[in-house]
């Protein structure tokens, strides 16, 4: 199959990209500056992130379609108030994940943001779920450009007059160079930040804008250090098809006012899990010194038993060190609690501590 | 000293009486990206021609260093391992991984020119 690619390849390949195929994509995984200068960049100036390999599905339809959807979905849609937007997942019966997500309610219907790697496999799952009853558009006419860090907001402003009017976690349509533009406060690196949905003929010109502004490009390296220090899961590592919600310690994406009645898609066993508790469960792990504990690593109790597996581990270019996520035995999973990890052959000590590593700067008030 | 020789897993190696000390070359830094982590043989150890002897990890992967001849590791580098952005900064100088006390100095004899690198390097590109 060939190789797919954004509406910004020439832009990263004349910023002197190095290429990685994702999810079928030809993207950036940094650029000349490397992934801990761009990291650093993020979080003390403002980086744009080409996330147009991610799926962007509206459903349009009357008042049934928030009752279907909330027999799949784990939120109180009917009291979620347009424009606003939640965190939840695509799960099987046995609450199972076939993706995680973003769901903003939007004037006639719903946009849900997709992973790359799972968009075509939900549409079919979602398809199949709502029947023909509603239109459904997995557009492919859309680029989706995230602006993460401090400055962005005013960045993003000075181009778009009134985004930094949006609360974190809400959006709305704008103009800008006669088209309409879908933007979000929100983002997976643990800084305040926007994403906008734009039409791909404009996405380039948008960009260049924006980095004329003072904003840098930044690829999917960096962006992987950033979500990984501000806590945040990614699909394929700490998530998959033989996760579920509670085990990924995603409680707080689960709308309290769906656990009493159930009714969607996993629920009976999210209701027993978030009762019973999970017998294994994500924590944040801190190697000692310097030692990197990567993907697959295992994890062992002091007593040569092993209790889990690194999801993720890698440099966290803000906390200055190396940190990890995984999976442990529950009565493993305690802040402070001593645990092994076997890098090539020798175990080496490290710790469960909390997350994020990194401290958030969501805008909460603005309104 | 001797003139730098180069192997094809991007180490450099220069001797001075029979000791000889390798590190990585600017390409494979360039190569791996930003090292955050680096681990060195153990001093007074022996180390074997194209055997691994340490690991870089750069925030994208961990990647095993080879020593291009065989002896016992005489001295280590510290200053790498407590700072492992100083192979980014300076690799082919001040950022050298370990010395080696060698046996057999024809070891180095199979070992690539500076130029036959560069050349070597151009031709794994295209």
């Amino acid at each position: 199959m060939e190789i797919k690619k954004t509406s910004l390849n020439k832009l990263h390949q004349s910023n002197n990209a190095k290429f990685v195929e994702f999810a079928g994509y030809e993207m950036p995984i940094q650029y000349s500056k490397g992934i801990i200068e761009e990291h650093k960049f993020t979080r003390s100036h403002s980086g744009i992130f080409d996330v147009s390999h991610m799926g962007q599905l509206f459903i349009y339809g009357d008042e049934s379609l928030t009752d279907e959807l909330e027999k799949i979905f784990p939120l109180d849609l009917k009291n979620l108030k347009q424009n606003c937007s939640k965190y939840s997942f695509l799960m099987n019966k046995d609450a199972g994940i076939y993706d995680d997500l973003i769901i903003t309610k939007i004037d006639q219907g719903y946009l849900i943001i997709l992973n790359a790697a799972c968009k075509n496999k939900d549409f079919e799952i979602l398809s199949n779920l709502l029947g023909t009853k509603f239109k459904m558009n997995l557009d492919n006419s859309r680029s989706l450009i995230a602006i993460q860090g401090p400055k962005s907001a005013k960045i993003l402003n000075s181009i778009i007059n009134g985004v930094d009017q949006l609360n974190f976690m809400t959006g709305n349509w704008f103009d800008s160079d006669n088209q309409k533009l879908f933007i979000t406060r929100s983002g997976y690196t643990g800084e305040d930040g926007f994403e906008i949905s734009i039409s791909n003929n404009k996405a380039e010109k948008f960009v260049e804008n924006l980095i004329e502004k003072g904003a840098q490009l930044i690829g999917l390296g960096a962006r992987d250090t950033l979500r990984l220090e501000a806590g945040l899961c990614l699909y394929g590592h700490e998530l998959d098809i033989n996760k579920t919600p509670v085990e990924a310690n995603l409680r707080w994406a689960i709308s309290k006012s769906r656990l009493s009645n159930g009714g969607f898609i996993g629920s009976k066993k999210i209701m027993n899990q978030m009762q019973d508790g999970a017998s294994q469960v994500r924590v944040g792990i801190k190697p000692e010194g310097r030692l990197i504990a990567r993907e697959k690593t295992k994890i062992f109790d002091d007593t040569e038993n092993q209790i889990g597996e690194i999801t993720s581990g890698t440099f966290g270019p803000s906390v200055n060190g190396p940190i990890a996520m995984g999976y442990v035995d529950k009565e493993f999973s305690k802040v402070d609690t001593k645990i092994l990890l076997e890098v090539r052959g020798k175990k080496h000590p490290a710790n469960v501590c909390a997350l994020p590593f990194y401290k958030k700067n969501y805008v909460k008030g603005v309104n | 000293m001797s003139e730098v020789k180069f192997s094809k897993e991007h180490e450099w190696i220069t001797l001075e009486g029979d000791v000889a000390t390798i590190g990585i070359t600017k390409h494979a830094t360039e190569m791996l990206g930003d090292i955050v982590f680096t681990e060195l043989p153990e001093k007074g150890s022996n180390v074997e021609k194209d055997g691994t002897a340490g690991v870089v990890e750069s925030t994208k992967a961990a990647s095993d260093v080879y020593t291009p001849v065989s002896g016992e590791v005489v001295d280590t580098n510290q200053a790498i391992v407590d700072d492992p952005s100083k192979i980014n900064e300076d690799p082919e100088g001040s950022a050298w991984f370990f010395k080696l006390k060698m046996k057999d100095q024809s070891e180095m004899d199979s070992l690539m020119s500076k130029e036959e690198y560069d050349k070597f390097v151009k031709e794994s590109a295209s």
